[in-house]
């Protein structure tokens, strides 16, 4: 029979376009998550390139962790004076600062982070000041600079001084932007600003932990950098050069974008199986057309095609919809991500980022709902006579289908991490955490039948029976609602349970902790510090010596020939030592017992040895020795300031970073290492804030290299860093939940004939509007319960799993948080379910006759 | 004479559609006693499921009254005589009309759970044994084949033990043997409980077991054998005695 499929398919829509343009904008969220990811992603990388020297901030920049040697001064000198380059130099070391007109004359003190400069800073762009000329006066040497966000915690002003070390600033200018810097980052550590030549040169004394550098600004950069580069890796000189600067913040800002683009991904998955769980509904509606369809002589694959046009044509509205979408939350991302990004990104269209959300958008609606519509193959011709005829058997197309669909995953999962393994985790994952959500849901649902015995009035076990209707959505809805509510609890059970992990003990406990950390004491100041500590009536709480020292040799095997075997990715444990383990400096202890934040694994801890002990015992961390590839009885010589020390393993420990005190890598015996050149830490306990503060003013008056830190700040600044990190990931967690939400207005709309057939009848056999509402109410509050359930069972297990396994502390769930899904995710889907079922209550009852034809 | 319990007077319900009108019902009454049974019968487009959805107050007529078990419809809003229909009224489609998300017990409970009756589970099963299908209690209506289905819905029509029950082509979708068992449980049931039966039916053996048969034609009484010729032609309302 000639049946034009296009035409046929546009009249077969007729009267249900709209409900079908519904089943489709579930996706839409999804495409939109990707297009705006996509978008930003792009308009992130063409920000990195075109900033990438102002971020960098210089062509070339050299760099030491220690003060230069001369000879490298010395080249420098000649390197700037060859090339006509200008340089500038700048130590940068945290120290504490004193705003002493603050608090009203008593000052106040907080531990910053100290930028030591000389030279036109900056080499590239602009920092932004006030008053707008501030820099230039820093240059003169005329005073400090310092961070908008200090100056408001120390109630300070342009005008007032600062004092740092044993030197007192005029502040000539507030920093309001550097290029270059997060927010984050200057959350982290806040900057002072100093001209290098004005600092207290004692700050820069043993211990002190600056970092040198000197950045280059050429004339023509690609030469001046060609010329300088052979020379500084002939001198053995460390540097980085803005190109491969910009490198690093491009694969990090990949990579930023294709976690994003994973987490859009699965809100598009979720909106994929919303649309083939509708399909699947219609096409059970449509069964009769088709079977009359197949009377009249229409073959199973025009009648296929007939639906799959109606699809493609709903795939290419949905995707349309979340493209559009998409632009409008692209605009959203910058200021969500603000805080963590180095450079300013724009807000343009990018043509590629919307072709290519619109082609998964519409590959995902396609596939999503030829799944089930491929049955309408099957729907036998004798269904227009008998409506118990049903096609039997199985289908091999609906497993290509399927196949096709999970290779489709893998492959859009493949393209984003570029990893056969990445992918394969994202499909497994994405598989195991469906699969927990539908096993959940399932279990949930028998147990609430269960316990809704026939003493529940009326509503409510109509309302449950609802949710067991034949052809019933309610494990789809379960699925998709559920996993927002997972996402959006894990998230938040997991903030909580670190919080809760680096709270003062004090706190929950009641024990005496210590809550303020001196450090950088000089050996000569330990006896008249502790005496200041306990002017003030505090307890010392512990005294704890650091000795910092590098890795000579392992095994005999010296520093350089292991750095050169070093593999520099994360398979170091595979074999030989991982490079950071083997260059890092260390700061190490020495004491005669462990503490209560480490155990023992493997050995036995040696509290004293010999001060002379040709061989000194050590423990080290027992991470540590795999990033090593060392165990017990490895041998380690370590550089002490110079001093060559052997030393041999004869314990691992394992410990608890988390703790807020010192941990430590390696500990060594109290003994050898006594007359060593060391520093120390001082712990004490204000117990209040304003102690705290009296305590830190004191301290830097009279040791103005101390540095404090209290533990309180630590914590809220973890508070608000991860509170970040949070926002950003509970803002794609929300595409996952307003998917969930498009979904359930899906499927109220696709049970609307049925419920409107029961309202009707019940309304013939004399139930008022109230009690039909009361039903629905039931039903949706039921169907919200048990999805917050789902939702929250396994955000709990997950997030104990990530507590447990992934970050190594124990579990404290907030059930706060539960509590609150179970109140808003039922009245989220009553408002959803009552507004999509007005409809129903609006029939007349008289329709129960008329339908009977 | 006891008061009727359905009483019907010069009923006319006229459809405007397209600036034309058109009169489905033209001044239809009649009364019907407690307990008696009526067949309305007609072709089709005679007006007999509009007659039906305006004795029940399913609709409203454009002009007459109805009273149903004693009370006059007209004053009533929807929820007043949704109330009236669960206190006096049973109803049986010809689709059955079961909800399908309840099982035959539930189903059959439903009217006594909307009047909040306690004790409706234990007379849904009393009532689903009377029909004959005590084993089937558990089932959901998709599990159960079409006269299965229409005795669980005569079940629910009696479970509320209405004064009055309508009846919409009770055996229209049923086969001729499975027809007569619903038939015969229909006036059984009728004579038990004293419960007045209306059906609108095509169906003539069926409308010969009721005890008058009303004729509807253009929306008009042509016959109605309760009432003597004289008396139906001088429009005076006719009544049948149990």
């Amino acid at each position: 029979m000639a049946l034009s499929p296009v035409r046929f398919a546009w009249q077969d829509s007729r009267g249900m376009r709209r409900r079908l343009a519904l089943y489709v904008s579930a996706m839409a969220l999804g495409v939109a998550a990707l297009v705006a990811i996509r978008s930003f992603g792009i308009n992130l990388q063409r920000a990195v390139e075109e900033q990438a020297k102002e971020v960098f901030g210089s062509d070339l920049e050299v760099r030491r962790s220690a003060a230069f040697p001369d000879s490298t001064v010395a080249l420098i000198d000649s390197l700037v004076a060859e090339t006509g380059a200008v340089a500038v130099r700048e130590a940068s070391f945290p120290s504490m600062a004193r705003f002493p007109q603050s608090a009203g004359g008593d000052g106040l003190t907080r531990l910053t982070q100290v930028r030591a400069l000389d030279g036109p800073y900056p080499l590239y762009g602009r920092v932004q000041t006030t008053p707008a000329d501030a820099a230039r006066l820093l240059g003169r040497g005329d005073g400090a600079l310092v961070d908008a966000t200090l100056l408001l915690q120390m109630e300070a002003a342009v005008g007032d001084s600062v004092q740092v070390g044993g030197r007192t600033y005029p502040i000539v200018g507030r920093v309001d932007g550097v290029p270059g810097q997060t927010d984050v980052a200057s959350l982290v550590g806040p900057r002072v600003y100093l001209p290098l030549a004005a600092l207290d040169s004692t700050l820069l004394g043993f211990g002190s932990r600056a970092r040198y550098t000197v950045g280059f600004r050429f004339e023509d950069p690609e030469a001046g950098t060609a010329a300088v580069v052979p020379r500084l890796e002939a001198a053995d000189v460390r540097f980085e050069t803005a190109g491969e600067e910009q490198q690093e913040v491009s694969e990090a800002s990949a990579y930023l974008t294709r976690f994003l683009s994973l987490v859009g991904f699965v809100a598009l998955l979720l909106g994929g199986i919303g649309v083939a769980s509708s399909v699947s509904v219609y096409v059970s509606e449509k069964a009769e057309t088709v079977a009359t369809l197949r009377c009249l002589g229409v073959s199973s694959t025009r009648v296929l095609a007939v639906y799959a046009l109606q699809a493609l044509a709903l795939g290419l509205v949905g995707a349309a919809l979340g493209a559009a979408l998409g632009v409008a939350v692209q605009r959203l991302l910058p200021l969500v991500l603000a805080g963590f990004l180095p450079v300013d990104v724009a807000n343009d269209v990018v043509p590629r980022a919307l072709a290519e959300g619109l082609g998964v958008g519409l590959v995902a609606a396609l596939l999503f709902a030829l799944l089930p519509l491929v049955r309408v193959r099957r729907v036998p011709p004798l269904r227009a006579l008998r409506a118990d005829a049903r096609a039997r058997g199985v289908d091999p197309v609906r497993w290509v289908l399927g196949a096709t669909l999970v290779a489709a995953v893998a492959g859009f999962a493949y393209l984003q991490t570029r990893s056969v393994i990445g992918a394969a985790a994202f499909v497994g994952g994405t598989a195991a955490v469906f699969g927990l959500l539908a096993l959940t849901a399932v279990a949930l649902r028998a147990a609430l039948r269960r316990l809704v015995g026939p003493g529940l009035p009326f509503a409510w076990r109509q309302g449950l029976a609802n949710l067991y209707t034949p052809g019933n959505q309610t494990l789809v809805l379960l699925l998709t609602m559920g996993l927002g509510v997972f996402l959006v609890l894990a998230l938040g059970l997991v903030q909580r349970s670190i919080l809760e992990q680096v709270a003062l003990p004090s706190e929950t406990s009641g024990e005496s902790a210590p809550d303020v950390v001196l450090f950088d004491v000089q050996n000569t100041q330990r006896d008249s510090l502790r005496q200041l500590v306990q002017d003030q009536g505090l307890p010392v709480l512990g005294e704890v010596p650091l000795v910092t020292m590098r890795i000579a040799a392992i095994d005999g095997v010296p520093r350089d020939s292991l750095l050169d075997r070093a593999d520099d990715t994360f398979s170091g444990r595979r074999g030989g030592p991982e490079r950071w383990a083997v260059a890092r400096e260390y700061r190490s202890t020495y004491r005669d017992r462990t503490v209560d934040s480490e155990t023992v694994t493997e050995g036995t801890f040696r509290g004293t040895a010999a001060p002379d002990a040709g061989v000194v015992p050590v423990s080290i961390e027992v991470e540590l020795a795999a990033d090593l590839a060392i165990g017990l009885g490895s041998r380690i010589t370590w550089d002490v300031s110079g001093a060559e020390i052997e030393s041999v393993v004869t314990s691992l420990r394992e410990v608890d970073w988390a703790r807020i005190q010192p941990n430590f890598f390696a500990v060594f015996p109290a003994g050898p290492l006594d007359e060593a050149p060391q520093t120390a830490i001082l712990l004490t306990r204000a117990g209040t804030p304003a102690a705290s503060a009296r305590l830190q003013s004191e301290v830097v008056r009279a040791f103005p290299n101390v540095s404090a830190v209290d533990v309180r700040l630590v914590l809220a600044l973890v508070d608000r860093v991860l509170g970040r990190v949070a926002f950003v990931l509970r803002f794609m967690a929300l595409f996952a939940v307003v998917t969930g939400l498009v979904v359930l207005a899906g499927a109220v709309r696709v049970a609307l004939a049925q419920r409107t057939r029961e309202a009707v009848v019940l309304r013939t056999l004399g139930a008022s509007r109230a009690q039909v509402r009361r039903i629905l109410t039931a039903e949706y509050a039921l169907l919200g319960v048990l999805a917050a359930l789902t939702g929250g069972v396994l955000a709990v297990a997950g997030a104990w799993g990530l507590a447990r396994f992934a970050f190594e502390i124990p579990f404290r769930p907030d059930l706060t948080w539960l509590a609150w899904g179970l109140v808003i995710v039922p009245a989220l889907t009553v408002a959803v379910g009552l507004l999509g079922s007005r409809g129903a209550l609006r029939q007349p009852p008289l329709a129960v006759l008329r339908a009977e034809g | 004479m006891t008061d009727p319990v359905l009483s019907v007077r010069d009923l006319t319900k006229t459809f405007t559609s397209a600036s034309r009108a058109l009169t489905v019902l033209d001044g239809v009454s009649f009364d019907v006693a407690a307990g008696a049974t009526c067949a309305i019968v007609g072709p089709s487009g005679s007006g007999k499921t509009t007659l039906l959805g305006l004795c029940a107050g399913l609709d409203r007529p454009s002009a007459g009254t109805v009273r149903l078990a004693g009370t006059d419809l007209g004053p009533l809003d929807e929820d007043a005589r949704a109330a009236l229909r669960a206190r006096s009224v049973g109803f049986v489609f010809q689709n059955f009309r079961l909800l399908p998300t309840l099982t035959a017990a539930e189903n059959v409970a439903v009217p006594l759970e909307l009047r909040g009756d306690r004790g409706a589970r234990a007379a849904a099963l009393d009532l689903l044994d009377r029909v004959g299908l005590a084993d089937r209690a558990g089932h959901y209506p998709t599990q159960l084949s079409g006269g299965e289905q229409q005795r669980v819905a005569l079940a629910r029509a009696f479970s509320g033990r209405p004064r009055l029950l309508f009846a919409d082509e009770p055996t229209g979708n049923l086969d001729a043997e499975t027809g007569a068992r619903v038939e015969a449980l229909l006036f059984d049931l009728n004579r038990e409980a004293g419960t007045a039966l209306v059906v609108v039916t095509h169906d003539a053996d069926l409308a010969a077991r009721c005890a008058r048969t009303i004729r509807l034609k253009g929306g008009r009484v042509v016959e109605d054998t309760a009432a003597p010729a004289a008396s139906a032609a001088a429009g005076a309302p006719p009544s049948v005695a149990a």
